[in-house]
């Protein structure tokens, strides 16, 4: 993206401009992060997440690559190659520690990032692109994500694979033939585990992949803001270097501060003691649950427990899977043309009344036992969770009355624009 | 006639049969419909590749010796890497799943469609709940047995019977009963 008043690269050496002339690189990044890049004066904090999550990616493929030099995909040893992990290799502890918190961390600033997304509706026209691509990211973190809990071969590792390819048997025909294939057999086993192994390397640099389509589809109509208000000119904008690159490094300082502080203080906090049992085939866990960052998506899936038509089973799989597939349609369900949440007093309500709490109840709900009163809450929270994205958002877009807008980001931030002033003529027509 | 050397302008009269086909266009679609078949014909050891492989699918059968069971008793086999309950059921068990109505049943079998003629208080079934795979409890001594006295699993709370069938909670079909037969009068083989 360039708009007309972004500072053109100048290669200030012999070497750089060697470079320009053959493989412009430096300019290529001076456009996308330098001072080539110009975004808008008025993002918050909520802008920072992005940056994080690039990050976490990166801690994550990174630590990643070191385990996978110590373990070893085999279920005789898998779970003692990681304990090997935690007492023999050198500062192996800390590597394990930070790549399941790092995944922790992760979801943490993704799930910010997602609801910045959705309250700012970022992904209104002109940015379609970024958002699809982001639910895109979304699947695969979860698939990934998934399949590194399964390494470990601890109780929760095995039956968690065991229930998650259980979920595809839900599915009519081809559903048993599909989960004997993704396990390579009738229960999970060393084919599971091997695959699964090979798919958790894989899958990230997949991310990574999509990760550099999404910023390059953000470079084209430039960051969103919080007022919504495109830019219009220059006083609307920064360059990103300094200014943000500046603010990133502040933010990613804090969150490395909370970060380190977990994998230091609290490595254990956020995972389940029953994955330091070995995996057992023959006895599951009182009470299995998933990692807290899918519970809200497995309150949806044990919501359903009565047969209609399909059987209640099937019902939970479909909605599931639907409940993340919804936000593909968002750009064409919320049909307003105000993107910011500030000056839609409607939509505001619903947010923060509605689907917010909703995700609480089904965050609570998904980690609780499936006994009442969870089951019923998480019945009503999924019923509204569904109803918020098919019913009230399209509803609320075309009855909603907005608040009025601020002629531009300058005005927005300085409380005037001598561009948003009538002529003296038109004035005094008006 | 029709420029076969390519030199000279291909798009001519010349080249148009009577229904403005020209003979190259077949060319285009046999090279890319060969192309799609060979490109197809690679996916497939490619997909194959994952499903279970000769050492698994050979795990066929298993035998398991029942004398010891006393009434009342269960024991868990393995059989395919998977939990397998063998249970000899006391005659209020046997009673308890015969006074269920059939026909009111999720899954309507009767006890005698899930045992063998002259064993009907031996009960085989897979320990691998209908629902989402888990292993029910009720099969070791001191765990709980559901609300009907067979099997409870603990991860979504289905509740199973005396036969093993199901009787409340999300599982769609009753605990499988493999296929096994009794080589002698104390021992059976499944698979």
């Amino acid at each position: 993206m360039s708009f007309p008043w972004a500072r053109e690269y100048q290669p200030t050496n012999g070497l750089m401009k060697f470079f320009d002339e053959k493989l412009p690189l430096p300019r290529l990044v001076y456009n996308a992060v330098g001072a080539g890049y110009p975004v808008p004066r008025n993002l918050s904090y909520f802008w920072n997440f992005g940056v994080l999550a690039g990050f976490f990616l990166m801690v994550q493929i990174v630590t990643g690559v070191v385990l996978a030099m110590h373990y070893a995909a085999n279920s005789e040893v898998a779970f003692f190659q990681v304990e090997h992990i935690m007492r023999d290799v050198n500062w192996g502890w800390l590597m394990r520690y930070a790549h399941a918190n790092g995944a922790h961390f992760f979801f943490i600033v993704v799930y910010f990032h997602i609801f910045r997304g959705l309250f700012y509706s970022s992904y209104k026209a002109p940015r379609e692109m970024i958002w699809l691509l982001g639910v895109v990211i979304f699947l695969l973190m979860m698939a990934t994500a998934f399949m590194g809990y399964v390494l470990p071969w601890g109780q929760m590792s095995f039956w968690g694979a065991k229930v998650i390819t259980g979920l595809f048997g839900a599915i009519p025909l081809v559903g048993e033939p599909l989960q004997v294939w993704l396990v390579g057999g009738y229960a999970p086993d060393n084919a599971a585990l091997n695959r699964f192994f090979s798919l958790h390397f894989l899958l990230p640099f997949v991310i990574l992949g999509v990760v550099i389509l999404h910023v390059w589809a953000l470079h084209i109509p430039g960051s969103s803001n919080p007022t919504g208000v495109e830019v219009k000119k220059e006083s609307d904008t920064l360059p990103f270097h300094p200014y943000y690159t500046a603010k990133d490094g502040f933010g990613l300082g804090v969150a490395l501060i909370l970060y380190l502080g977990l994998v230091f203080f609290l490595p254990n906090i956020l995972g389940h003691p029953d994955n330091y049992i070995e995996a057992n085939p023959l006895a599951t866990p009182a009470h299995i649950l998933p990692e807290w960052y899918f519970f809200p998506f497995y309150a949806i899936l044990r919501a359903f427990t009565v047969d209609f038509i399909l059987s209640a089973k099937l019902w939970g799989v479909l909605a599931m899977f639907a409940s993340i597939l919804v936000w593909f349609f968002l750009p064409w369900l919320d049909k307003s043309p105000v993107r910011s949440g500030h000056y839609r007093p409607m939509f505001r309500k619903f947010f923060w009344f509605g689907l917010i709490p909703c995700m609480v109840v089904l965050f609570i709900c998904g980690g609780a036992p499936a006994e009442e009163p969870y089951v019923m809450l998480s019945q009503i929270a999924t019923a509204y969770y569904f109803l918020h994205f098919l019913v009230f958002l399209p509803l609320i877009s075309s009855i909603e009355k907005p608040e009025p807008l601020p002629y531009s980001i300058t005005e927005a931030v300085l409380g005037t624009d001598e561009d948003a002033k009538l002529p003296a003529s038109d004035a005094a027509k008006a | 006639m029709a420029d076969t050397t390519g030199t000279a302008t291909p798009d001519t009269a010349m080249d148009h049969g009577e229904d403005g086909v020209r003979r190259r266009d077949f060319i285009n679609i046999a090279a890319v419909s060969a192309a799609g078949v060979g490109g197809a014909s690679v996916l497939i050891p490619l997909i194959s590749q994952m499903a279970p492989s000769q050492d698994v699918l050979a795990e066929s059968s298993t035998e398991v010796d029942v004398s010891a069971i006393e009434p009342g008793q269960a024991i868990k086999a393995i059989f395919r890497k998977q939990p397998l309950f063998v249970k000899r059921l006391t005659d209020e068990e046997i009673e308890a799943a015969n006074a269920v109505a059939v026909d009111s049943l999720r899954d309507a079998q009767s006890l005698n469609d899930r045992t063998l003629e002259g064993h009907r208080d031996i009960l085989v079934t897979m320990g691998v709940c209908t629902h989402l795979g888990c292993v029910p409890l009720g099969a070791a001594e001191g765990e709980v047995k559901g609300e009907y006295g067979g099997y409870f699993c603990p991860c979504h709370g289905s509740h199973y019977d005396t036969a093993g069938r199901i009787r409340k909670g999300p599982a769609p079909t009753n605990l499988e009963v493999p296929e096994y037969a009794f080589t002698s009068e104390t021992v059976i083989q499944v698979g």
